[in-house]
């Protein structure tokens, strides 16, 4: 019988973390800004469908970037516990915090007590309302929770990217602006990225009650070809109540993801 | 509340109603006592135009004979492109909408796709299923179902017993103890092909018919400025029509019958003011 040798804990919590990051490294980086309407994401991601921006409630969204199907299936424990939340209690008692804190508890939990970390770095980022501001929740693989209030930078490359978003800052851009501040930082100075090696969405106070929308790859076109200021600025919306416009921006894409149903269900 | 995260094998996928089981809330009573008094009686209607379903609904609650409460809501979105109404005991009918709300979303958030029209009438058809064994105590929820396919660009109606039994309706639908009088008010009026002032106004006159004639359903308080719900499901989403708008159609209604009530002949109509 052989005697298993003696690993000192730090050793052990310094192999994982390095695992963690080295698999998150591999993977592409997103960046989420704030702008005048809202919150929007921009992720390199060269998928059509399997997308690393996601809805979680009427206020929320997800961002995971590292393994896919480890954040994908984070992004679905989220979902069902707004979904159970807003169920139990009332729309307005689901929060960004407290979903953030969850996540936040799991990937330490799972960091410390099993084999293999979670390669992942997840975001989730809540549209302030009544007097609560914009929040961009940061959760690393070991379950470190950061509140970020301007901008947040998750993947690889973090650091740099992080400083070319923070040298290039500036408050209350429009979304095509902020969109476009966002794709120079995740190209740096040697690359260009177009409309097929992106993923943007954005939680927009015009939206309704599901602020959640996809930005389509027709209108991410205009924004990123746009120089002008006023071509690829956002496209009107109405702004009270009633169904939003976004029939046309989602029907053209054909995924029939319909957004919003109008105004807030009674419930 | 922990994060819900299950194994493989035992992940109940996009359906809300098997995650509420799992996580220990119980999505519908599944009860055995009976509640002596319950809210009741309605009067919903639906009918399909040339693009897409008017669904209307009076707004009356009634618990024996009293009235419970004037302003109920009977005619909600169940998402996007479709539309519930409910007839039966108000309070499981309202958390079965709910739940059914909760369900589409949930789905479409899950899955990343929405359900097709077909697939949420099923859905709501399991839901009423369920509720079955409460039916049978005399506490039936009776929904009424309808939204704009957009596959294939028309409006559609379902109807449903209480059983969960749902059938597809080929032009028009009345539930609820009015549901009698509407039925045949909009069959005189149906043709293919309505627009969609004239649809709207034929589930106007239906409602009106039906609370003319049921004691069960609300008719326009005009004291009070309270109007039957009306919505209007097409390809640009779910529409409620503003109280305003409904105001003015029952106004017109009820002046038509006014005139209809004076002594026939040129007289009236002549010249003399009223």
């Amino acid at each position: 019988m052989t005697m298993p040798f003696y690993v000192a804990p730090e050793q052990v919590m310094k192999d994982r973390a390095e695992y963690a990051q080295k698999g998150i490294a591999r993977g592409r980086s997103l960046v989420a800004t704030l702008y005048t309407d809202g919150l929007v994401i921009v992720a390199e991601n060269p998928s059509r469908s399997l997308h690393k921006i996601s809805e979680i409630y009427d206020r929320i969204a997800f961002a995971g970037v590292g393994k896919y199907n480890e954040y994908d299936q984070l992004r679905v424990a989220g979902v069902r516990h707004a979904d159970t939340k807003g169920f139990a209690f009332s729309r307005e008692d689901v929060d960004a915090r407290s979903l953030a804190n969850l996540y936040a508890q799991f990937l330490g939990n799972v960091f410390t007590h099993e084999m293999k970390p979670l390669e992942v770095e997840i975001l989730v980022a809540e549209l302030g309302s009544g007097g609560r501001p914009d929040q961009l929740y940061h959760v690393a693989y070991e379950g470190t929770i950061t509140d970020e209030d301007r901008f947040a930078v998750l993947g690889g490359d973090a650091e740099t990217i992080a400083e070319r978003v923070a040298a290039d800052w500036r408050p209350d851009r429009d979304l095509a602006d902020a969109v476009r501040s966002a794709v120079r930082a995740l190209a740096g100075p040697e690359r260009t990225l177009g409309p097929p090696d992106l993923e943007v969405a954005a939680l927009s106070r015009r939206n309704g009650r599901r602020t959640f929308r996809r930005v389509t790859n027709s209108e991410l076109e205009s924004i990123l070809d746009g120089g002008s200021p006023d071509t690829g600025s956002e496209p009107p919306r109405r702004t009270a109540g009633g169904a939003d416009d976004e029939a046309a921006a989602q029907g053209g894409d054909g995924n029939g993801r319909g957004n919003g149903n109008g105004d807030t269900p009674a419930g | 509340m922990a994060l819900p995260l299950f194994n493989p094998t035992e992940d109940p996928g996009p359906d809300f109603v098997s995650l509420l089981r799992r996580s220990g809330l119980p999505a519908m009573p599944q009860g055995s006592e009976v509640v002596p008094s319950l809210r009741h009686a309605t009067t919903v209607v639906a009918l399909r135009f040339a693009d897409g379903v008017v669904m209307a609904g009076d707004r009356r609650a009634t618990e024996g004979h009293a009235i419970a409460h004037r302003a109920m809501e009977k005619v909600f979105p169940a998402d996007r492109f479709s539309a519930v109404a409910i007839a039966g005991a108000a309070g499981f009918a309202v958390e079965m909408v709910r739940l059914f709300q909760t369900q589409l979303e949930h789905y479409e958030k899950v899955e990343g796709v929405t359900l097709s029209l077909e697939g949420k009438a099923n859905q709501l058809a399991q839901m009423v299923r369920q509720h079955l064994p409460l039916a049978m105590q005399g506490l039936a929820v009776v929904p009424l179902f309808a939204g704009y396919d957009v596959g294939r660009g028309a409006g559609r109606i379902f109807t449903y017993d209480v059983t969960g039994g749902h059938y597809e309706e080929a032009d028009f639908q009345a539930t609820g103890s009015g549901g009698r009088d509407a039925r045949t008010t909009i069959k005189l009026g149906f043709r293919e092909g309505l627009t969609r002032e004239e649809a709207v106004e034929l589930a106007v006159q239906a409602l009106y018919e039906a609370a003319d004639e049921d004691a069960g359903t609300g008719g326009p308080d005009i004291v009070r400025g309270i109007y039957p719900t009306v919505a209007v499901v097409t390809a640009d989403g779910y529409m409620e029509l503003p109280e305003s708008e409904v105001a003015d159609r029952f106004g017109a209604l009820i002046a038509r019958k006014r005139a209809a009530q004076e002594p026939t002949g040129g007289v009236t109509s002549g010249g003399e003011p009223a």
